[in-house]
């Protein structure tokens, strides 16, 4: 790891004043992917500024249909907190089964999706349940929210403050984790909520994307038997030792059609 | 950049200048001497140095010491009553041979302790072995690993810890 | 007294207490005053060469102490690392032995090859100088691909060897079998590949030096299971300090496995850069130099062929293997696919004939070497998919085909036609015992339950044999083996009537601070607290060959028993004169010494004491002191044997595998600890597991880089791959050494590879694959359930 300068702000305010002019500033909220990527000497960042002193960035709240997750908001407190449960289970079993407990400790769903690792999980759920990303300058739709690898909306010194995830009817998700290093080969989120049915995939492609064929057939039916014959194309889907892009085009199917299976439950 | 940083740890006051750079499992072992906590790779995924930090179980190579700033830490070194008195989970671990050449061991303790108490002292195998996912051994084959959780889990519970 | 913690008893370990409270010292927890700390600069290239390599703006960063090239270890005349096994091939000549320098000179030959040792005041700082060093290279087409190493034109790794070949070696005759082959009712063929495997230990290697200018002494810390033999390589090879000045301890170290057993150039360096930078320096892997540096394991692309009547009598087995030797030749590289390999190629079985031709390939990867088992998972994941896939094709139980053909236990001593002889063994019990324990009768049952959740359900068996306990000296050296292969043991009785054993074995995980205790426990009736266990360190231990290839308990032990002899026989002659009686009327019970027929007793802390305090003692025949030596070599290998079933089911929609239920039985002869013995199992078959289902070394073919190169990528077993194991034993004690033993360690993972696939493989029967290579990913199953119903898959 290269050395930097450290900072802990108190507040949101403090935290952007930290930032302002530092190009290579770099924004720590829990550390799992930013921490790994300094070991390997793969940035180097003039200086980290840590959010966890940030009090009003965590916590997780109920407001009328949505449930609102602070961007320092904990894996591991997503996953055990009986709002979340209560409105959206799917949302805390996915909590549940990012990493490993001791990572689900530290990461934050700000992070998460502001890193937008192709094979992380939360994005699944932000773009399925059609939630809306706060920040210190405003909103986005999901669908805007994630852009391609590792690329997002997010503009310079803009910051997830919360994520705000409408209720689902019926949600799940279904992650294929790669064998070796746990993260999603494949995760299938779906919903159906009140703005209809959302297919959102992690892990095969480059980012987070949609299966409007999958959507269109389970608006009309929710059922595995809807989307069996839908076949995923694997063109431009990832493809390394653990899984080629026509394996993975497989995968999004079967857990597509396991997680209607376990959402109708 | 140097940095001073003040923690407790295992019950006592501790201090020390580190750079910013400095992993707290680098301050544990280097600044502090208590090697117990160990270093098995360098992606976060083998679960040696896990310690608690404020009541949770983390990878303390996957965390700056400056992070750990007024927290409370408790390592291995910190969890036996005395030289005599082991906690149940250690206790357990030796009485169903669940390590052998020690390595993975005190990350293992550590994390099944915190995964005893998540669970209100109530575990199935299943659950210990998923519970495990962060935690890699190469000796056990998590066959008595697996087991000294299990026994453990009653004996942290009428022990109180 | 000491039934409870004797042989045969389940005695907690002694161990434990230091690694369960943090006090286990390893190689990287030393405190060492002054310590700098080594970073190697590697190569990022499998193949090039180096044109320049300039270190002058990587000297002057902060806390820069020191930097050494290659050029600087040749102008010190430093010796290269050295292959200690002279295999000689068909045409009698010894294997080709291409140089191995400490660092790489003008080539570098895999990615990870050292070009730079930088010291500097800490890590990060020896980190940030490396990455200032340039090095010009001239990258150059690399030969990866096993299959083709050997073929013409590909890329050279080694001048010395031509076409990249080591040896050609040959076991058995060939004309016999392929006239066997003609006329055989029945031939089942097949080709595998044994996939390569990363050790793994938990632990990564790791290396600390001290050099005294005063005295001129060094002593190195290492992540070593043999610090002898390591001291004995740095000294007569490759650094040239006299052994007597040169200290090896190798303290609580963290697993090996087998890749701690071999010299490596980081510990050469930092013994060698000790004294030149006058302070002690220090070096630990980072996980991803363990992957890339630490001996690699298998890597095999085998040829093979069973012969049967219309029976199922094994007539003949051809086996052709390439075996993968990395980009230089490791400490025990040669002998691990022939003498450890080729011969263990008879199994269980009566086959009588065998023919087997292995050729050692050099390629631009990491070195490959003994992991364990080495060799002898290899030849059983042959011969037990044979058997299984003859079965299959013959419509033979696959347990039937195995009974038919093993060898009875009445024609032991039994002399197999490729050199080994087996000394004991039973092995029809075994696999009843195994079928019985996996409900082999109830298993369709299980079948159709799976079905009916849409799993595919199959069952394997794998009935190994072993050869271990490494062995006879005069054996190991008529097969070139450069060492001997005897064990040393030490028990010294302080004259308050503790003791230490000090071994020439070392521990990383075997437990034998608690195993040997037990044994001088039983035999010599000291409470086992009273007992302490010294291994690890020249300074202090006999000269000791080490733990590998199972030998620990079977020759280390066998060492400990003779000293014990000698203890008794000592403190005969001090009680029959402190009781005034015949030597040869003194006999020791139970901690004893006792006059037959009398109530005369002598207990062993007595004559102890007497030995060192020796007022009332016969000095003009005896010696004072307690303190025996004892050297043993052992008459034959030991040969462990048994069988594992497997059960899996896979998920055909995502081809998932489960292992389910994974039985063993073993016979290890006598059993000291069974705790400690099931223990070994499980880990074995873990890593059994891990190579059937889940690890492989893969480099890119044109590139020569490690792919999995990381835990990201390298799927380790975690502890929800595998399910608990049921495990049961059969004893036939070992006729030829002194406690009737034999080797526990590599067991597990010898058999489950074979248990697994063929488990694997008939889950998939009813699909029509035919075959799938290890590791059986999801990937790879789906890829195979694809490829054998082309028109399911659109």
């Amino acid at each position: 790891m290269y050395d930097f300068a450290y900072h802990r702000p108190k507040s949101l305010a403090d935290a952007l004043a930290l930032l302002k002019g530092k190009p290579e500033g770099r924004v720590m909220s829990g550390g799992m992917t930013l921490i790994p990527t300094l070991k390997q000497r793969l940035a180097k960042p003039s200086d980290v500024v840590d959010l966890a002193g940030v009090k009003e960035l965590a916590g997780i709240k109920v407001e009328g249909n949505n449930v609102v997750i602070g961007g320092m908001t904990r894996h591991a407190d997503v996953a055990t907190s009986a709002d979340v449960k209560g409105a959206i289970p799917a949302l805390a079993y996915l909590a549940g089964h990012i990493g490993d407990p001791q990572v689900r400790n530290r990461g934050t769903i700000g992070g998460s999706i502001a890193n937008n690792d192709p094979a992380a999980d939360y994005p699944a759920a932000v773009v399925a349940l059609n939630a809306t990303v706060t920040t210190n300058t405003g909103k986005h739709a999901a669908d805007s929210f994630f852009k391609g690898l590792f690329e997002t909306a997010l503009g310079e010194g803009e910051l997830v403050t919360s994520v705000s995830f409408p209720k689902a009817e019926k949600a799940a998700y279904m992650k294929f984790p790669n064998p070796a290093s746990r993260y999603a080969m494949v995760g299938v989120f779906v919903a159906k909520t009140a703005g209809g049915v959302r297919v959102a995939v992690t892990g095969a492609g480059p980012s987070v994307f949609r299966v409007k064929a999958m959507e269109d057939a389970l608006a009309k039916n929710f059922s595995s038997a809807a989307i069996k014959d839908i076949k995923i194309p694997a063109d431009g889907l990832n493809s390394d030792i653990h899984g080629s892009a026509e394996y993975r085009a497989h995968l999004v199917g079967v857990m597509a059609r396991r997680a209607v299976d376990a959402a109708n439950k | 950049m140097t940095i001073s940083v003040a923690m407790t740890v295992n019950g006592k006051s501790v201090s020390g200048k580190v750079e910013a750079r400095t992993l707290l499992v680098q301050f544990l072992r280097e600044h502090l001497g208590m090697t117990g906590t160990h270093v098995g790779c360098d992606t976060s995924q083998c679960g040696a140095c896990v310690v608690h930090v404020d009541g949770k179980s983390v990878k303390s190579c996957t965390m700056l010491a400056v992070q750990a700033e007024g927290s409370k830490v408790i390592t291995i070194e910190g969890l036996a009553e005395s030289a005599d008195k082991l906690h149940p989970m250690q206790e357990s671990f030796r009485e169903n041979h669940a390590l052998q050449c020690g390595f993975c061991t005190p990350g293992m303790v550590m994390s099944a302790i915190d995964m005893v108490k998540r669970h209100n002292y109530q575990l199935d195998e299943a659950t210990v072995r998923r519970e495990l996912e962060g935690n890699l051994c190469r000796c056990t084959g998590y066959h008595n690993i697996v087991k000294a959780i299990l026994a453990a889990a009653p004996a942290m519970k009428s022990a109180g810890v | 007294m000491t039934a409870a913690t004797g042989i045969g008893a389940r005695v907690l370990r002694t161990e434990d207490k230091r690694f369960l409270t943090g006090t286990g010292r390893y190689v990287d927890d030393l405190p060492l005053a002054r310590a700098t700390h080594a970073y190697f600069l590697r190569s990022p290239h499998a193949h090039a060469k180096i044109k320049s390599i300039d270190t002058a703006a990587a000297k002057k960063m902060p806390g820069v102490v020191e930097i050494f090239t290659g050029k600087d270890t040749a102008d010190a005349k430093v010796g290269g690392l050295i292959c200690g096994w002279v295999v000689k091939g068909k045409d009698g000549q010894p294997h080709k032995s291409p140089p191995h320098p400490v660092m790489a000179l003008d080539t570098v030959r895999y990615v990870g090859d050292t070009v730079a040792m930088v010291v500097a005041n800490t890590a990060d700082e020896a980190k940030d100088a490396a990455e200032a060093i340039k090095v010009d290279y001239d990258v150059k087409s690399a030969n990866i691909d096993l299959a083709r190493a050997l073929d013409k034109g590909i890329p050279e790794v080694h001048p010395e060897a031509p076409g990249n070949l080591i040896y050609d070696w040959e076991i058995g005759v060939k004309a016999d079998i392929d006239a066997a082959f003609a006329k055989a009712a029945h031939v089942t063929k097949l080709d595998l590949v044994n996939n390569r495997l990363i050790p793994n230990a938990m632990e990564p290697r790791a290396a600390a030096a001290d050099y005294d200018k005063g005295t001129g002494n060094y002593t190195l810390w290492s992540t070593s299971q043999n610090p002898h033999v390591l001291r004995l390589i740095l000294s007569a090879f490759v650094l040239g300090i006299p052994e007597h000045k040169l200290r090896v301890i190798a303290p609580d170290v963290g697993g090996g496995f087998g890749s701690k057993i071999f010299c490596y150039n980081e510990e050469t360096m930092v013994t060698w850069a000790a004294s030149r930078v006058g302070r002690p320096i220090k070096w630990t892997a980072e996980r991803s130099e363990s992957f890339m540096t630490d001996a690699h394991g298998r890597d095999h692309v085998t040829h093979a062929g069973l012969a049967l009547d219309k029976d199922g009598k094994f007539l003949a087995l051809r086996v052709d293997t390439i075996a993968n030797m990395g980009a230089y030749l490791s400490t025990f590289s040669t002998a691990v696919p022939t003498y450890l390999y080729a011969t263990l190629l008879a199994g269980q079985y009566t086959t009588p004939l065998i023919y087997a031709n292995v050729r050692a390939a050099l390629t631009h990867t990491a070195p490959v070497d003994a992991y364990r088992g080495a060799g002898r998972p290899e030849a059983t994941f042959v011969i037990e998919s044979l058997v299984s896939k003859a079965a299959a094709e013959m419509k033979i139980d696959a347990a039937e085909l195995r009974r038919k053909n093993f060898i009875p236990s009445t024609a032991f001593p039994y002399q197999t036609p490729v050199a080994l002889q087996y000394d004991s063994g039973n092995y029809p019990p075994i696999i009843d015992e195994a079928m019985k324990i996996a409900d082999y009768k109830g298993f369709e049952a299980r079948r159709a339950e799976a079905k009916s959740r849409g799993k595919l359900r199959g069952i394997g068996f794998s009935s190994y044999i072993e050869a271990c306990g490494l062995g006879p000296s005069r054996v190991i050296g008529q097969l070139g083996g450069g060492v001997g292969q005897w064990e040393s043991a030490q028990i010294k009785f302080n004259p308050t009537g503790n003791v230490q054993i000090l071994t020439g074995a070392h521990s990383h995980g075997q437990s034998h601070e608690t195993t040997f205790a037990q044994i001088v426990s039983d035999k010599l009736g000291v409470p086992i607290e009273a007992i302490e266990v010294v291994h690890g360190d020249t300074a202090t231990t006999p000269f000791g060959m080490g733990s590998y290839g199972s030998r620990s308990l079977a020759v280390g032990g066998s060492a400990i028993m003779k000293a014990a002899d000698k203890i008794i026989a000592k403190g005969k002659k001090i009680a029959a004169h402190l009781m005034e009686a015949s030597v040869a009327d003194v006999v020791f019970e139970q901690g004893t010494f006792k006059v037959a027929g009398t109530d005369k007793a002598v207990p062993l802390g007595a004559a102890v004491f007497a030995a060192y305090v020796p007022h009332n003692y016969p000095l003009e025949e005896l010696e004072p002191g307690m303190d025996e030596n004892a050297f043993y070599d052992p008459s034959n290998f030991v040969y462990p044997a048994g069988t594992q079933i497997c059960e899996v089911e896979i998920d055909p929609d995502t081809g998932t595998v489960e292992v389910v239920a994974h039985t063993a039985v073993d016979d290890f002869g006598n059993i000291i600890n069974p705790m400690i013995v099931d223990g070994q199992v499980h880990g074995g078959i873990v890593q059994g597991v891990g190579q059937a289902l889940m690890e492989n070394a893969v480099y890119d073919k044109a590139t020569g880089q490690l792919v999995s190169g990381s835990y990201m990528d390298y799927t380790m077993p975690r502890a929800d791959n595998v399910p608990s194991f049921k495990l049961g034993n059969k004893v036939t004690p070992c006729p030829h050494n002194p406690l009737g033993v034999k080797g526990c360690g590599e067991a597990g993972a010898i058999a489950a590879p074979a248990a697994v696939m063929n488990a694997v493989h008939n889950a998939l029967a009813p699909l029509g694959v035919k075959h799938v290579e290890m590791p059986a990913t999801p990937l790879n199953v789906w890829q195979s359930i694809q490829g054998a119903q082309p028109a399911a898959a659109e």
